[in-house]
């Protein structure tokens, strides 16, 4: 539990910090140092336990079937990780504080900090590959919101894309790696995993998933060739990248390293791709920090390079460059952390980090200028600070390493060269900025900060000295007690000292430190630096290429396929609709042989009717007064066919449908063109009519295949279970309002929703044409005699519809037949006497009719949950009264009153609101 | 009989995508009507034909497909059908709008140059 509170604070940080967002500045500081030190004291009461070799673990089933478990682990290595996430980011917090300006939203700033904290913390501490790999994601999702913390900055904002881009395909390809691995395995938890070393350097599988994991690795420590998006996230507040660049983001990628150490090193593989990417990116990082202009940029490639060290260092495959490259993540942290802090506070004062403005600081901010000469130094690995120990250390194992010939002897030397350029960039860092002349036009007369800005910085210099003094009493034993968790067995003995005597590792470091002297020299008087241009491209470049290639091919396919126009448009989904269906059917349409229905007389009839109808649309549309009623007839016939074949309840509502469908047509038609102009300028007809005519054909073959086709239904479930749990015998409306009652559910909404559209879409609306008014308070009935009809109809009409409605269960009828019929009798006073007079009469208010049903049939579902059945289960009740007899009742009956008053509201709101279009315009005049 | 329907759920599927390519929103709701006649139709046919075999259960009669037309098709174009109004009612009150305040019932909201 404690082990989960330890992730999960930062988060509930996160939440506490936006729900405060107005609060105070200092208030927000406040809050994520005190959670932050809470889960640092969390973790330091787990300390002595891990100490003494117990791996301490905390967890909860989460997916259960595919392996996944919410659990925590803790070991000497996320021990040590976890303490440096959470010192450095209390040093931070309090350092932002006074970095960030008043115009910064903080507690945002914040807040995204405390949710990269959490993460990294669970990246950290997860006991399962899949929760890591999900945390993973989690960094690099909350990067993206730290490094586009300046929203408003472009570069900003593609830095961060670009960082988001990069290492979040890097963590999908992590997430394919782990699950190889633990399929290999059999098992995600870390326990199971780093035991299985020798299983999975067995398994045939062993290369993807190594190549996977690494793809992860590589992409978020910036390793060569995936390095470019670093310096780009540059464009961060300076503490997110003091956060990022030294103890956090891009150690996670060397954290898995160590992590994923006994699962997956001792191989070649490893040895090539691994101490082969970080040989590169140490070489490449160090040599191009040394040309930048830019204080940041300069530690920006100087961080390249050393995450390339400590990733060659674990490629090495050996035990002892293993606890090398541990020391050296600490190391780096600290004085890496210290200069971006220093880099800011330059920043900051003096409002420039171009180091060729920026000269001669040295007398205008001693302090700061004490502080960050100590922390380059550390840097370059000057003896007595920390870099130095593990440099040395360094030089050790590249010379202790044996293979080919050629790499004994050039791996050493190399080495040797990329640390005389980090030396170069040291001296230049130290000496560009605090002596080398005066400033250059700089916007500020730069002073020392704050108090609050500086002690962060003095207590990490402070570590890098006490380290590179006293090794043996400050850096051992937290050595010791990780190193043996990265090599899943007791590490190799050694002891860290100042002074081993004069050896080899001590002559590459003497040879580094003046050659590194001596080009920062040549550079300075030769070459003259400052005019050195020397700008990487490729990655940036060939990422902004590969984005805006993809944007304009799917710009230049949708503006194809989605011209604007919907004539055009609707060809081509009818089009792609017809391949697509034609496809499958390629090798030939097979017809079935079960025996077909006899023809009678009057069906052909009805058909003749209806094709001469529908065919007459295709060609007296354009005078569509006449294909209203052709569309009447045909809908005419369409309810005849389902009441020929069976299906009364379809041909009812067919049959009401139509005419109010009808209805709303000839209201609209009011308000729109009562003809359609002639054609120009489109496509021409015949090409639309041979498409409609291959569909139509395609659609009859497939139609009549499937009818001459035997029959595999499940209708017989339904058949049965009708009667006996349904307790109805009318199976379509049993199936409506019991079975399949959540689709219903659905539909019903979706009518009340259909309605509410059309009452919106006619709010405000100025028509073309406006209907003629009667005088108000006059009467002036349509039709006398339609009026005389209607007042006799309604009634009957009323209780048509409920009959309707209550024999629905067992006989045709139901909620949407009885809806249907009760708005349809309604309409006829509505047609008869205008709208004003009918709503005079008759005040009803569909929208409230309408809501009334949707919440009967969503509490009536409902209902049967509060008697432990799912939802819209049916039950019977079925009470004997006096005169009337048994009355059955099914709940289902009360999900049918929802729908029916759904029904009858939808339909009268629709058609209403368009009868009553002039309203609004009268009273806008 | 099943020659008939399918020719019939043809011809309207064919006229309505010949009018729903028309230039005119009018003309488009009349086709995306006859449009969905057809598809009602054809997810009705797909529980096949039968005739005098509604699916009302009789006493004494075995409740199965034998002696009753398929109900779940027919339950899914029940309410396919007052979906379809719902649906016709929204494109009307759109081309209703799209006139009143265009000035056109162009489906693009534009006539097209001469």
């Amino acid at each position: 539990m404690t082990l989960a509170l330890i992730v999960i604070l930062p988060f509930v940080a996160g939440a506490v910090l936006l729900a405060t967002a107005n609060a105070a500045r200092l208030l927000s500081a406040t809050i994520a140092l005190l959670f932050t030190i809470a889960a640092g004291a969390l973790l330091a009461l787990q300390i002595p336990a891990v100490a003494s070799g117990a791996v301490l673990a905390a967890g909860w089933d989460w997916l259960p079937l595919p392996g996944a478990r919410f659990g925590f682990r803790l070991d000497g290595l996320a021990a040590m990780f976890a303490g440096m996430v959470l010192v450095l980011g209390a040093l931070i917090i309090m350092y932002a504080r006074y970095y960030l300006s008043a115009r910064d939203p903080i507690a945002r700033f914040y807040a995204f900090f405390m949710l990269f904290m959490g993460s990294m913390l669970g990246v950290v501490l997860a006991d399962n590959l899949i929760l890591l790999a999900v945390f993973w994601e989690l960094t690099s999702l909350s990067s993206f919101l730290l490094i586009g913390y300046w929203q408003y900055r472009s570069d900003a904002r593609q830095g961060a894309r670009l960082a988001l881009t990069i290492t979040g395909l890097g963590g999908l390809a992590l997430l394919g790696g782990v699950l190889i691995i633990g399929h290999i395995v059999g098992d995600y938890s870390l326990d199971s995993v780093l035991a299985a070393g020798d299983q999975i350097r067995a398994s045939s599988l062993y290369l993807p998933a190594l190549i996977l994991v690494l793809l992860g690795v590589f992409t978020k420590s910036a390793q060569f060739p995936f390095h470019f998006w670093l310096p780009h996230a540059m464009a961060a507040p300076t503490p997110v990248s003091a956060y990022l660049h030294s103890a956090t983001m891009v150690k996670a990628g060397v954290f898995l390293l160590a992590r994923l150490y006994p699962a997956l090193s001792g191989t070649e593989a490893w040895f090539f791709i691994v101490s082969g990417a970080g040989l590169l990116t140490l070489l490449i990082g160090a040599y191009t920090a040394v040309f930048q202009h830019d204080l940041k940029g300069l530690l920006a490639y100087s961080t390249i390079s050393h995450l390339g060290l400590i990733t060659l260092l674990f490629g090495l495959n050996s035990p002892m460059a293993a606890v090398a490259g541990i020391f050296h993540i600490l190391n780096h942290a600290t004085f890496k952390a210290s200069l971006f802090m220093a880099a800011g506070i330059i920043d900051h004062e003096s409002g420039s980090r171009d180091m060729r403005k920026l000269n001669g600081l040295w007398r205008l901010m001693p302090m700061t200028a004490v502080l960050a000469i100590v922390a380059s130094a550390a840097m370059a690995g000057v003896p007595l600070l920390n870099g130095f120990l593990s440099k040395e250390l360094f030089f050790g194992e590249t010379l202790a390493f044996e293979g080919h010939r050629a790499l004994e002897f050039g791996v050493p030397l190399l080495a040797t060269l990329a640390a005389a350029f980090s030396v170069t960039y040291s001296m230049r860092f130290i000496h560009d900025v605090f002596w080398n002349g005066e400033p250059q036009g700089l916007p500020r007369q730069p002073h020392d900060p704050p108090k609050w800005m500086l002690v962060p910085v003095a207590v990490l210099v402070c570590l890098c000295l006490l380290v590179g003094i006293l090794p043996n009493t400050t850096i051992e034993p937290i050595l010791q007690f990780s190193a043996g968790a990265v090599l899943g067995g007791p590490p190799p003995e050694f002891t860290i000292k100042i002074w081993h005597g004069i050896n080899w590792p001590l002559a590459m470091s003497v040879a580094a430190m003046v050659a590194g002297a001596i080009f920062y020299l040549l550079l300075q008087r030769l070459f003259s630096l400052h005019d050195i241009v020397h700008l990487p491209r490729g990655g940036k470049e060939l990422f902004d290429a590969l984005i805006n290639r993809s944007l304009a091919m799917a710009r230049s396919l949708t503006g194809r396929l989605q011209s604007g126009h919907l004539q055009h448009s609707l060809a081509i989904i009818f089009l792609i609709a017809t391949v697509a269906a034609a496809l499958p059917l390629a090798p030939g349409l097979s017809y079935g042989h079960t025996p077909l229905t006899p023809v009678s007389l009057p069906a052909v009839i009805l058909w003749a009717v209806g094709c001469v109808a529908t065919l007459s649309i295709a060609f007296l549309y354009a005078r569509r007064l006449v294909a209203l009623v052709a569309i009447g007839v045909v809908g005419l016939i369409v309810s005849l066919a389902f009441a020929v074949f069976s299906a009364p309840d379809l041909a009812l509502t067919q049959l009401l449908v139509e005419v109010v469908t009808v209805i709303l047509m000839l209201l609209a038609l009011y308000y729109l063109p009562f003809e359609s102009p002639p054609e120009r300028n489109s496509p021409p007809r015949w090409r639309d009519a041979m498409l409609a005519g291959l569909i139509g054909t395609g659609i009859t073959a497939i139609t009549y295949a499937i009818l001459t086709r035997p029959t595999a239904s499940i209708a017989d479930y339904f058949l049965q279970k009708s009667l006996p749990e349904g307790f109805g015998t009318n199976v379509v409306n049993v199936i409506l309002v019991d079975f399949r009652a959540l689709d219903t559910l659905g539909e019903v909404t979706v009518v009340a929703i259909a309605a509410l559209i059309v009452a919106g879409v006619l709010r405000m609306i100025v028509p073309r044409v406006v209907p003629e008014q009667p005088e108000a308070g006059t009467y002036a009935p349509v039709s006398l005699f339609l009026e005389f009809i209607a007042r006799v109809l309604l009634p009957l009409a009323i209780l048509v519809s409920l009959y309707m409605f209550l024999r629905g269960h067992n006989e045709p009828g139901g909620g949407f037949i009885a809806g249907l019929v009760i708005a349809v009798a309604l309409l006829v006073p509505y047609l008869a006497s205008g709208a004003k007079t009918v709503e005079a009469r008759l005040p009803l208010n569909y929208e409230a009719i309408l809501g009334a049903g949707l919440i009967i049939a969503a509490l009536t579902g409902a209902g049967s949950m509060l008697f432990g059945h799912p939802i819209l289960t049916s039950s019977y009740w079925s009470p004997e009264l006096p005169v009337l007899g048994k009355i059955p009742f099914a709940t289902a009956m009360l999900f049918d009153l929802g729908v029916y008053l759904t029904v009858l509201g939808g339909v009268m709101l629709a058609l209403v609101r368009l009868g009553k279009v002039h309203a609004p315009t009268r009273e806008g005049n | 009989m099943e020659l008939l329907l399918a020719s019939g759920i043809g011809l309207l599927a064919a006229v309505g995508i010949f009018l729903m390519l028309r230039a005119r929103t009018f003309d488009v709701v009349l086709g995306l009507t006859l449009l969905s006649y057809a598809v009602n139709l054809f997810i009705f046919a797909t529980g096949r034909l039968s005739i005098g075999k509604a699916p009302l259960i009789a006493p004494g009669v075995e409740p199965s497909l034998s002696n009753y037309a398929d109900p779940l098709p027919q339950a899914l174009v029940l309410t396919a059908i007052v979906i379809g109004f719902a649906m016709t009612a929204v494109l009307l009150v759109l081309a209703v709008r799209g006139y009143a305040d265009h000035g056109t019932d162009q489906v693009d909201a534009r006539e097209p140059r001469a």
